[in-house]
């Protein structure tokens, strides 16, 4: 089994994408913690459907190679688009986000099989759903990108933190001391969008949520200090990331749903252990 | 001294106007209770006046030494019921807006901050988590957050809602002392009672806004 794994990290891609992996699994789950706490769950798997959507217009447009032009900016702004319409509630929220989300999967897939820039659209659609096999074919150009993002928006949450928490915890209370929370709310849905767009890379749109979602409420299972929360996700999340894509590896499994499966199983044990102690660790 | 002037204001949600035409001004050191029914605008006025609201018309004007100083004390209904937070942090992130903070909690903020713990007499909840605690021992920490905040002026909405009349006579005697130490108190309650007992001013939201003192409210309205 070593032997193995030594063989493969001895190929750049393989690197690639583990280095790539932790990466976006470590923003995700840090941002998550914010995002569940927020009830804006939902949101993350909103914009993974808009990426989804972008990325076919992209294919559309022939923009294959440099897809995260459109992707990215697209994303972002459907990010903030979703936070302010939460707010007026005119439709529901969450009706919002159902239709942006299913509407853009049916309009991207539509896109895919009428402009027949493709030969193979079932399995191209497939893998941007379930990131097949898409982590193992990234170029040295997106992994800098990823290294980019990923610290930068690790770098701000870091710098941000005091706030981010003030206005999770209570909103009217941080708005009164000054802060400016609607700004904070924003940035931390850019960020979410930023971090989505990557993360399809590595397990597909369908799944996103997973990495956005597990890591945050099986820490929440255990812990009861949201520094705690957001140190144990950060931990697990990675440990779930390195885990998974050494086992789809080693055993040829897809590197998305593997990766997933390792998060639901560390929730499964978290949520129970916490149980059995109490939930007061 | 001044603490805070109200001129001909006027709020409201989504362009109708909730109450109109309310002008007065507070004096530093006053303990003014706002009373009401529901719905006549009291939660509306606090949420102004802390500028989660923008108004629709008029101005609200502090005093220097309390702009941006503001301890909030909410509804405790507005508090996540479910959140993973220790007794520390909540409390903590009342120094958000001491004078200087740039990024992160520096010493002197967490000196403060356990201060305000043993203020409220609350140091042994230090590290339980907020989730766990009883009623009033929450508000004792979002208290101690607000006071992390201000040093001058407390703003609190419904304080005694859901607690206990022991918890709530001890809620009330903990925010007179806070009053007779200097703290000028802006308070929502439901409670004509303790409006009558600790109150120098009110704030009346009804048909009419009416403000005086709390002798001559309780001589023009209970008898």
């Amino acid at each position: 089994m070593i032997a193995d794994l030594m063989m493969y990290l001895q190929y750049p891609f393989v690197r690639y994408a583990l280095i790539t992996g932790v990466l976006i699994s470590l923003t995700a789950s840090i941002l998550g913690v914010t995002l569940v706490l927020k009830r804006y769950s939902h949101i993350g798997d909103g914009l993974s459907h808009v990426a989804f959507g972008a990325m076919c217009a992209a294919t559309v447009l022939k923009l294959a190679d440099q897809k995260m032009i459109v992707i990215l900016p697209v994303t972002v702004l459907a990010a903030v688009l979703l936070l302010k319409g939460g707010k007026q509630k005119r439709v529901g929220g969450d009706a919002q986000i159902a239709m942006i989300s299913a509407g853009a999967l049916a309009v991207g897939y539509l896109l895919m099989n009428v402009s027949g820039t493709s030969s193979n659209v079932a399995g191209d659609v497939c893998s941007t759903l379930f990131g097949a096999t898409s982590i193992l074919t990234l170029k040295a150009g997106e992994v800098w990108l990823c290294v980019f993002l990923s610290a930068f928006v690790l770098i701000v949450y870091v710098l941000l933190y005091s706030r981010i928490f003030a206005v999770t915890f209570d909103e009217d209370f941080a708005k009164a001391e000054g802060i400016r929370a609607d700004q904070i709310n924003l940035m931390l849905a850019a960020a979410s969008a930023l971090i989505i767009v990557l993360a399809m890379n590595l397990v597909g749109s369908l799944l996103i949520s997973a990495l956005i979602v597990f890591p945050a409420v099986s820490a929440m299972a255990m812990f009861r200090s949201f520094r705690n929360v957001t140190i144990c996700a950060a931990v697990i999340s990675v440990c779930c990331a390195l885990g998974g894509m050494i086992a789809a590896i080693l055993l040829g499994t897809p590197v998305g749903s593997t990766i997933v499966a390792a998060d639901i199983i560390v929730w499964a044990l978290m949520s129970a252990a916490g149980r059995l102690l109490g939930r007061r660790a | 001294m001044t603490i805070l002037t109200c001129k001909d204001l006027k709020s409201g949600y989504e362009g109708i106007p909730v109450f109109d035409h309310l002008s007065f001004a507070l004096e530093e050191g006053s303990y003014l209770c706002v009373v009401g029914e529901n719905g006549s605008g009291k939660t509306t006025f606090l949420k102004t006046l802390l500028g989660i609201l923008k108004p629709m018309g008029g101005t609200i004007t502090f005093a220097p030494e309390v702009q941006g100083k503001i301890g909030y004390v909410p509804q405790q209904s507005a508090v996540q019921r479910d959140f993973p937070a220790s007794v520390e942090e909540v409390v903590l992130s009342g120094c958000i807006s001491r004078p200087g903070f740039r990024f992160f909690m520096r010493k002197q903020d967490h000196e403060t901050a356990d201060e305000k713990i043993r203020q409220m007499g609350i140091t042994q909840l230090k590290n339980k988590s907020f989730q766990e605690l009883s009623g009033g021992q929450q508000q004792r920490v979002l208290l101690a957050r607000a006071l992390c905040a201000a040093d001058r002026l407390l703003v609190l909405d419904e304080p005694v809602t859901g607690l206990d009349p022991e918890t709530t006579e001890q809620m009330y005697d903990m925010i007179w002392r806070l009053h007779k130490s200097g703290m000028t108190v802006i308070m929502i309650t439901h409670d004509l009672d303790a409006a009558e007992k600790y109150a120098d001013c009110i704030l009346s939201f009804g048909k009419e806004v009416w403000f005086g003192t709390g002798t001559d409210f309780f001589g023009e309205h209970v008898s």
